[in-house]
C-alpha cells in the first residue's frame, strides 16, 4: 500500500515538474548542478534551479550530500598529506641540485 | 627597485585620492595600490631570485628549491598516490624547471609555474604506469525513475568535514576512495576540487575541452558521493 502511493506520488511529481510553467525535472536539474555550485548560472535559470530545490526533498537532499562529499574529500586530502610538507628529506634535496650542477 | 622607491614616494605625494579614470593620477593610485597589495615587491623578490638562479648562484638555488619542494612534493603525492613515484615526479620538474628557466617570463608567479610544471610531470608519470584508466562510473551515478524523479534516501544533519576526520581511518577510507576512481575522472576531480585549478585551466593542461573537463567533474563528483555515503550517513567503520 505504501509502495502504491508513493509511487502514485512520483507519478504526479514528475508530470508537474515536466508541465508545470517554470518547472525543470530532476534530470534536467542535475544537468544544472555544476554551474548553479560555480555561480555561473544566468539568473532565469537559477531562479527555475533554486524553485526545485525548494519544492524537490530528493534534490534538495542530494545537493546538500553532493556538497558535502566534494568538502569532505578536499579536506582528507589535505589533511594526509598536510605533514609531508614539513618533512622533506635532505636526501632528495640533494638530488635535485646534483642534477642542477650537472 | 628604482620604480619601486619612485612609486613609494608618488604614494605619499597621492595619498589616497581618486583621480579621473585613465589620468596619471589615477594610474598612480592604482600603482600605489598595488604596492600596498604587496605586488611590486613580490615581482622584485622573484625577479632577483630569477637572475640569481639563471647566473647559477648555489645558494640561491638551494634556498629557491628548499622553499618549493615541500609542496610540489605534496601535491605529486596527491595525485601519484605514491610517495617514491612522487619523489621522482618532484626530481624530474625540477630539471624541467631549471632548463626553462632560462625562458619564464614572468607572465604568472614561479609557484603558479612550477605548479603547472610539477601537475604535468605527474600526469607524464601517470601515463606511463598502467593504471585502470578506462574503468567506468556509471554504476556510482545518480539514479532517477521512470517518472524522471530522482531516487535518493532522506538525508539528517551531515556533520562537518573537521567532525567526520577525527578518526583517522575515516581520513584513510576517503581518500582510498578518492584514488579509486578512474583516472580521467579522479585527475580532474583533484585538479579542481583539490588543487582549486580553474576549469579553463584544468582544459589546457589535460588538453581536453572545457565541457568536457565540466563533464568529468560533474561525474566525478557524483561517483565520491556515492562512495562517500556511508562515511557521510556516519555507518561507516
Amino acid at each position: 500500500m505504501m509502495a502504491f502511493a508513493d509511487g502514485m506520488r512520483r507519478m504526479i511529481k514528475g508530470f508537474m515538474l515536466k508541465h508545470g510553467p517554470g518547472m525543470i525535472t530532476c534530470e534536467e536539474f542535475e544537468t544544472f548542478i555544476l554551474d548553479y555550485l560555480d555561480g555561473a548560472l544566468p539568473p532565469a535559470q537559477r531562479r527555475v534551479f533554486e524553485w526545485h530545490l525548494k519544492i524537490c526533498r530528493e534534490c534538495r537532499d542530494y545537493l546538500e550530500a553532493y556538497r558535502a562529499s566534494i568538502a569532505l574529500g578536499k579536506a582528507a586530502m589535505q589533511e594526509v598529506d598536510a605533514p609531508e610538507i614539513d618533512e622533506v628529506p635532505e636526501d632528495l634535496v640533494r638530488a635535485v641540485l646534483d642534477a642542477r650542477e650537472k | 627597485m628604482r620604480d619601486t622607491i619612485r612609486f613609494q614616494y608618488r604614494c605619499r605625494q597621492v595619498g589616497s585620492r581618486p583621480g579621473p579614470l585613465g589620468s596619471s593620477l589615477e594610474a598612480d593610485r592604482l600603482a600605489c595600490r598595488r604596492i600596498a597589495d604587496g605586488g611590486p615587491f613580490v615581482i622584485d623578490a622573484e625577479n632577483q631570485t630569477l637572475e640569481r638562479i639563471r647566473s647559477g648562484d648555489p645558494g640561491e638555488t638551494g634556498r629557491f628549491v628548499r622553499t618549493h619542494i615541500g609542496w610540489m612534493r605534496a601535491l605529486a603525492t596527491r595525485m601519484l598516490g605514491d610517495p617514491a613515484l612522487a619523489d621522482d615526479c618532484v626530481q624530474e620538474a625540477f630539471i624541467k624547471a631549471f632548463r626553462a628557466i632560462a625562458s619564464f617570463e614572468g607572465r604568472s608567479s614561479l609557484k603558479t609555474w612550477l605548479h603547472r610544471i610539477t601537475v604535468n610531470e605527474a600526469l607524464m608519470k601517470l601515463r606511463s604506469v598502467d593504471r585502470r584508466r578506462e574503468d567506468t562510473i556509471d554504476d556510482l551515478l545518480p539514479e532517477f525513475d521512470q517518472n524522471g524523479c530522482r531516487i535518493e534516501p532522506p538525508w539528517g544533519a551531515i556533520p562537518t568535514p573537521s567532525e567526520l576526520l577525527e578518526q583517522k581511518a575515516t581520513r584513510e577510507l576517503v581518500t582510498a576512495h578518492i584514488r579509486d576512481l578512474p583516472d580521467d575522472y579522479r585527475i580532474v576531480l583533484q585538479l579542481r576540487d583539490i588543487e582549486e585549478m580553474t576549469t579553463a585551466e584544468v582544459a589546457d593542461i589535460l588538453e581536453i575541452s572545457e565541457s568536457n573537463v565540466k563533464v568529468r567533474l560533474h561525474r566525478a563528483r557524483a561517483a565520491l558521493k556515492r562512495l562517500l555515503e556511508p562515511v557521510l550517513r556516519g555507518e561507516s567503520e
